[in-house]
This record gives C-alpha cells, sequence and structure tokens, in this order.
C-alpha cells in the first residue's frame, strides 16, 4: 500500500502532464503551441522545486541557470552556415562549431549543474532573505555578462534561427523526466536529509546533517535541471532575447510554484499548469472563444486578469492551492484503515 | 572637477535610494512584508503626474500625493490577511500586485494603440545646471539631497518625538508585545502604509524631474536595486536599511562616473566598462552578505542564522 501511494505521487502528476501533452496533440496549430508552452513552464517550475521546495529558502536566481541553458544550447545549435552571419563577435571556437538537439540538451544540463554548484559554494551558507537576495544578485550579474559580453553571449538583440525542436513529444517527455529526477531526488537519503533541515535546522543540524552541504547538492541538480528547462524553452521560442530569461520570468516561475503549494512536486505541477493554463486560454480569449457563451476580450487585459488571479488565489489560499501536499486519493485514510483491518481478521 | 561632479551626484542618487529604502523598510518593520509593488506606487505617483501635465504645478503634486497614497492604503488592507503567512507567500503576494499594477498601466496602451510612455513634465526647470568653477550642477541634484535631509529629519521626529512613532517602533521591535500593551496593530500598519506612501510620492515627484518618459515599468529597477540594498544595509532597523540605500545609490553613481564608458577608450582589464556596471554592484552585494548575512551595518549578527 505504501509502494501505492509513493507511485501515486508521481504517476498522478506525470498522468496529468501526459494528458495535457496527449490533449495537445489533436488541437489546432495554434494552440499546440500553448500546450508546448505549458509543459516548458512546468519543466522550469519543477526544476525550481527541487531546489525551493525541499530546502525551504527562496532563490531568485534559478533564472540565471535556466538562461544558461537557453543560451548555451541556443547558440551551439545554431546551423553552422547561419552562425557567424548571427554572432559575428564570438569566441572562434563557439563560433565555428554546431552540434545536435540532444548534445544541446546535454550540454545545458551539464553547464548549469556545473554553474550552480560554482554559484552555490559560498551562497549556499545563508539563509532566508540574504539568501534570496545573494541568489538574486546571480541572477542581476548573469543577466549582464550575457547580455554584454558578446563573445559568449548574443548580445542586446535577438538570438534568432534556434531550431525549433521542442515539439510536444520533447516538451512532454522533457517535463515528465523532470518530474521523475525530483521525484527520485525527494525519496532519495539525500533529499529527506534536506527536507529534515527544512522543517528545523537546528535539530537537523544536531543529528549529524551537514546543512550546506545537502543544499548544495539540492542548487546543483535543481541547477542542471533548471537549465535542461531552459533548453527546452529556447527550442520552443526559436528566438529569445536575454530580457525573456531575467524578471519576468523569475517571478512568474516563483508565483507558479507558490500558488500550488511549494512544498510538494504535485503543487509545482499543478501550479505551472494552472497559472500558464490559465494564461493561455485568456490569450485565445482576447481573439474571441465560445467557452460556453462566447467570451472575448479587449486586448491586453489577460496580463491584468492573470494579476489579479495570483493576487487573490495568494490570499484566499496562503499555502497554496494543495498546501504543500502530494497528491493523494481522497479517501486514502479510510481505504488504508479498511485494508488494515481487513488483513487483521 | 569632474571627480567633484560625480561625488555630488552619487549623494543625489543616494538620497533618493535612502529615501525608498526607508519606506520599504517602515512597512517591513510592522508588518514583516517586502513590499516589491514599492515600485508600482511610484509609477502610479508618475502617471498621476503626467495626466496632470495642465493643472498648476502645486496641484499636479497634490494629485500625485493623494493616488499615492491611496493606493499605498489600498496595498496594506490586502496584506493584512496575509500578515501570519510564510515569508515566501507574502513576497509572492507582492509580485503579483506589482504584476497587476503594472499591467493596468500597460492597458492604457494596448487600448489605445499608443506607443509606450507619456511624458511629465512637472518641475521640469529644475534640470538646468549652474555652474561653480568647473562643476556642473543640476539645481534638482541640490533638491534631492535638501529633499532627502528634510524627509528624513521630519521622519525621525515622528518616529521619536510622537505617540503614533513610539507605537509603529514599538510594533517593529515586537509585534505581539506591543499589542499587548496596548498598541492598536491596524491603526500602526495603516500609518506604516501611509507615511510609506507619502515617501513613495516625493520619490515620484523628484523621480519624474529626472526621468519625464513614463512608462508602465517605471521606478521598477530602482526599487529592486533598493530592495537589494534594504537587505545589505539590514533590513531589520530602519536606520541600517536608510544607510544600506545611500551606500548602493552612492556606489552605483560613484562607480557610474568612474567606470569607462563602451568604446574605444574600454579599459585593458576585461569587465571594466561602464555597462557592466551592475554586475559590480552586485558582486560587492553578494560579498557583503556572505561576511555579514545580517547586514553591513548590523549589530552582531542578528536574527539572521547562518548555516
Amino acid at each position: 500500500m505504501r509502494f501505492l501511494r509513493g507511485a501515486l505521487e508521481l504517476l498522478g502528476p506525470a498522468a496529468v502532464v501526459v494528458a495535457v501533452g496527449v490533449v495537445g496533440s489533436f488541437t489546432s496549430r495554434s494552440n499546440e503551441i500553448q500546450f508546448r508552452n505549458t509543459l516548458v513552464f512546468v519543466a522550469i517550475v519543477v526544476a525550481l522545486y527541487v531546489f525551493v521546495g525541499n530546502s525551504g529558502v527562496l532563490s531568485f536566481g534559478h533564472v540565471s541557470f535556466v538562461a544558461v541553458g537557453a543560451f548555451a544550447s541556443g547558440i551551439m545549435t545554431l546551423p553552422g552556415d547561419v552562425k557567424p552571419g548571427v554572432l559575428p563577435d564570438m569566441y572562434p571556437l563557439l563560433r565555428d562549431h554546431s552540434i545536435g538537439n540532444a548534445e544541446g540538451l546535454v550540454l545545458a544540463a551539464g553547464l548549469g549543474g556545473v554553474y550552480a554548484f560554482l554559484v552555490g559554494m559560498p551562497l549556499m551558507r545563508l539563509s532566508g532573505l540574504a539568501a534570496g537576495i545573494a541568489t538574486f544578485a546571480v541572477l542581476g550579474i548573469t543577466h549582464n555578462v550575457i547580455r554584454y559580453w558578446t563573445k559568449i553571449g548574443p548580445g542586446a538583440g535577438t538570438l534568432s534561427l534556434v531550431p525549433e525542436t521542442t515539439d510536444l513529444l520533447q516538451a512532454t517527455l522533457g517535463a515528465v523526466a523532470l518530474m521523475g529526477i525530483a521525484y527520485a531526488y525527494q525519496r532519495s537519503r539525500l533529499g529527506r536529509m534536506l527536507r529534515a533541515t527544512r522543517e528545523d535546522p537546528a535539530a537537523a543540524q544536531a543529528a549529524g546533517i551537514n546543512v550546506h552541504r545537502q543544499r548544495l547538492w539540492a542548487f546543483t541538480l535543481s541547477g542542471a535541471l533548471s537549465a535542461f528547462a531552459g533548453a527546452l524553452y529556447v527550442h520552443l521560442l526559436g528566438n529569445i532575447t536575454t530580457e525573456q530569461v531575467y524578471l519576468e520570468l523569475t517571478f512568474l516561475s516563483l508565483a507558479m510554484l507558490v500558488i500550488g503549494g511549494m512544498g510538494s512536486l504535485w503543487g509545482a505541477v499543478l501550479g505551472a499548469l494552472l497559472i500558464s493554463g490559465f494564461s493561455s486560454f485568456l490569450t485565445n480569449a482576447e481573439d474571441g472563444v465560445d467557452f460556453p457563451f462566447r467570451l472575448d476580450l479587449p486586448t491586453g487585459t489577460r496580463l491584468v486578469v492573470v494579476g489579479a488571479f495570483m493576487a487573490f488565489v495568494l490570499i484566499l489560499r496562503p499555502s497554496g492551492v494543495t498546501g504543500g501536499k502530494e497528491l493523494s486519493l481522497p479517501s486514502a485514510s479510510s481505504w488504508r484503515r479498511w485494508t488494515s483491518n481487513s488483513s487483521n481478521e | 572637477m569632474t571627480e567633484i561632479q560625480t561625488i555630488i551626484d552619487a549623494i543625489g542618487l543616494g538620497a533618493l535610494y535612502a529615501l525608498m529604502a526607508v519606506g520599504i523598510a517602515l512597512v517591513f518593520g510592522v508588518m514583516r512584508l517586502v513590499n516589491f509593488a514599492y515600485g508600482q506606487l511610484i509609477m502610479f505617483g508618475a502617471y498621476a503626474l503626467a495626466f496632470t501635465n495642465d493643472l498648476p504645478e502645486g496641484v499636479s503634486i497634490l494629485v500625485c500625493l493623494g493616488v499615492v497614497v491611496a493606493l499605498s492604503l489600498t496595498m496594506g488592507v490586502a496584506f493584512v490577511p496575509l500578515r501570519h503567512a510564510s515569508p515566501a507567500t507574502m513576497l509572492v503576494a507582492t509580485f503579483a500586485i506589482s504584476f497587476l499594477l503594472q499591467s493596468i498601466a500597460l492597458l492604457r496602451y494596448s487600448f489605445t494603440n499608443k506607443p509606450i510612455g507619456d511624458p511629465a513634465l512637472v518641475l521640469s526647470r529644475l534640470n538646468q545646471a549652474f555652474t561653480v568653477g568647473s562643476v556642473h550642477v543640476r539645481w534638482i541634484t541640490l533638491v534631492l539631497i535638501a529633499t532627502g535631509a528634510v524627509s528624513l529629519a521630519a521622519l525621525a521626529l515622528l518616529l521619536n518625538r510622537t505617540s503614533i512613532g513610539l507605537q509603529i517602533r514599538a510594533a517593529a521591535a515586537d509585534f505581539q508585545t506591543a499589542r499587548l500593551l496596548g498598541v492598536n496593530a491596524g491603526r500602526v500598519i495603516a500609518f506604516a502604509f501611509l507615511i510609506s506612501g507619502v515617501l513613495a510620492a516625493i520619490v515620484a515627484v523628484l523621480f519624474v524631474v529626472q526621468t519625464p518618459f513614463v512608462t508602465p515599468d517605471y521606478g521598477l529597477r530602482e526599487t529592486i536595486i533598493v530592495l537589494v540594498a534594504v537587505v545589505v544595509g539590514g533590513i531589520d532597523r530602519l536606520g541600517t536599511a536608510t544607510l544600506g540605500g545611500f551606500v548602493i545609490g552612492f556606489a552605483t553613481g560613484l562607480f557610474g562616473g568612474f567606470l569607462p564608458g563602451q568604446g574605444p577608450e574600454q579599459g585593458s582589464f576585461p569587465f571594466t566598462t561602464r555597462v557592466y556596471l551592475d554586475s559590480v554592484i552586485f558582486l560587492l552585494v553578494i560579498l557583503v552578505l556572505l561576511l555579514r548575512p545580517a547586514g553591513l551595518f548590523a549589530r552582531g549578527r542578528g536574527p539572521v542564522e547562518r548555516v
């Protein structure tokens, strides 16, 4: 029974995500991009959750890893014939070589992990607001350097002509793979130790857990996953500026996580699906949809409605829609009682 | 002599950031809430000024004050239910409010198909410079420094010499105990948001004089830097938070003046051109936080725990 419950915690959300992918494959081309976008957001929020959810420390810096992944994979997969034209200032090593889609994703994840490890080594000594602000400073530096150092980054313009390889299948598989890794981590010995430090740092330390080390593991893993999600994102968009992986994405992904409930994988997935799905629906509604009745919103109202929705959900449910609990059957406790009774007889 | 000019400008920027910092720290004191939406108070104030270009300047500034204070009090009411929520929830709720207010401002342009941005003309004559020796100082820089000093002094008087000031300080030190001793929670919170709103209105006017082109993301970048500055200085006490604001403003002005601009004079060291100013500031922020996690000016280790 315990195994079943554990399986439900992962397979339930995974099934929902796969269902989103399957529904997306039946819609029109213009709607399909919304579904892919939602799935990539699930990936980004799950990657963020691996650190924030398990450690309880807020990070405003995760979009730096998303950006690193996005630009690493985006730049390296540009076709060799257009690359010197698009990125003339780049170091020759980066400018004259191109790699494929799969290598790009792996490269992104590796680079993100290494970067997160290096950044995390000093920063993971901090907690509370100081940690939040320090990680934000990392984001500021990352954005600043990628934007202005044209030897490694795209500069102030748009990085275009990136191969759009993130189709529905890749987006769904990517999101589900990240969820699997996140779940495996949180059920592992390392994950449990980190969760113990979240609940009570002093007690966890007294029990022999090295808080700094556990946070650093999670930060590194989370950085690698974020960069992977970032690579999915860049291959979804096809063209990207440094501003697209900066402030707004940071706030949006954190808001999704907190609104879903930041303590659980199910919360991360649900938050991303809710906000991103709602926002996609409103995008369509701005062009007019038949949703029981005719709904035709004026252009620009989408952001207002999404903002108001997020504020209301947080004010009404401060601990998130799931309350930070994993997915379980509504009658799980009574079901357990029933099975234990029957096994006694 | 450009050094003197740079230093005077840096003090001006420091004064502006200090005013913003004290408004943010005041609300943090009574609510434990880092109000990210503070920048949108300034933005709405700036729009109030831009929409009243035709009115006399005094009236225009009063309208700005009214709008910003009303909005600040509304925010206070909206955030009260979250008082006992986790810090993450409170912060993200202020993100959401900030996002909401920005998108409301954007509606102005998406409804009318106008190009984004409105000019605000209030007090624009303060941008003229006067010359002492070879130093050119804009009047607004002096006004910034004077307004900053006067506002902070007035606030200090209010907090130290009046009953409500004492209550706010008591609530900031220990909210529960203050309530047990008869401090009215709602009144204290309302007052903190009121003062914070008045400060935001002052900042909006000063800001508009320097940067008259008002957009929906007006003041956002500065608010973020000030939020960082407040934590770097030490968010638990008003004085340290304000100092933090001043120091970051001053440092930004100073480095901005001394780092070479982009172009042929690009320094012999990498990353020494002005475009990397943000990186330099943020790197200093990280160093300070690692060495003094409770804040640059905080006494002892403070409540921030190191692991």
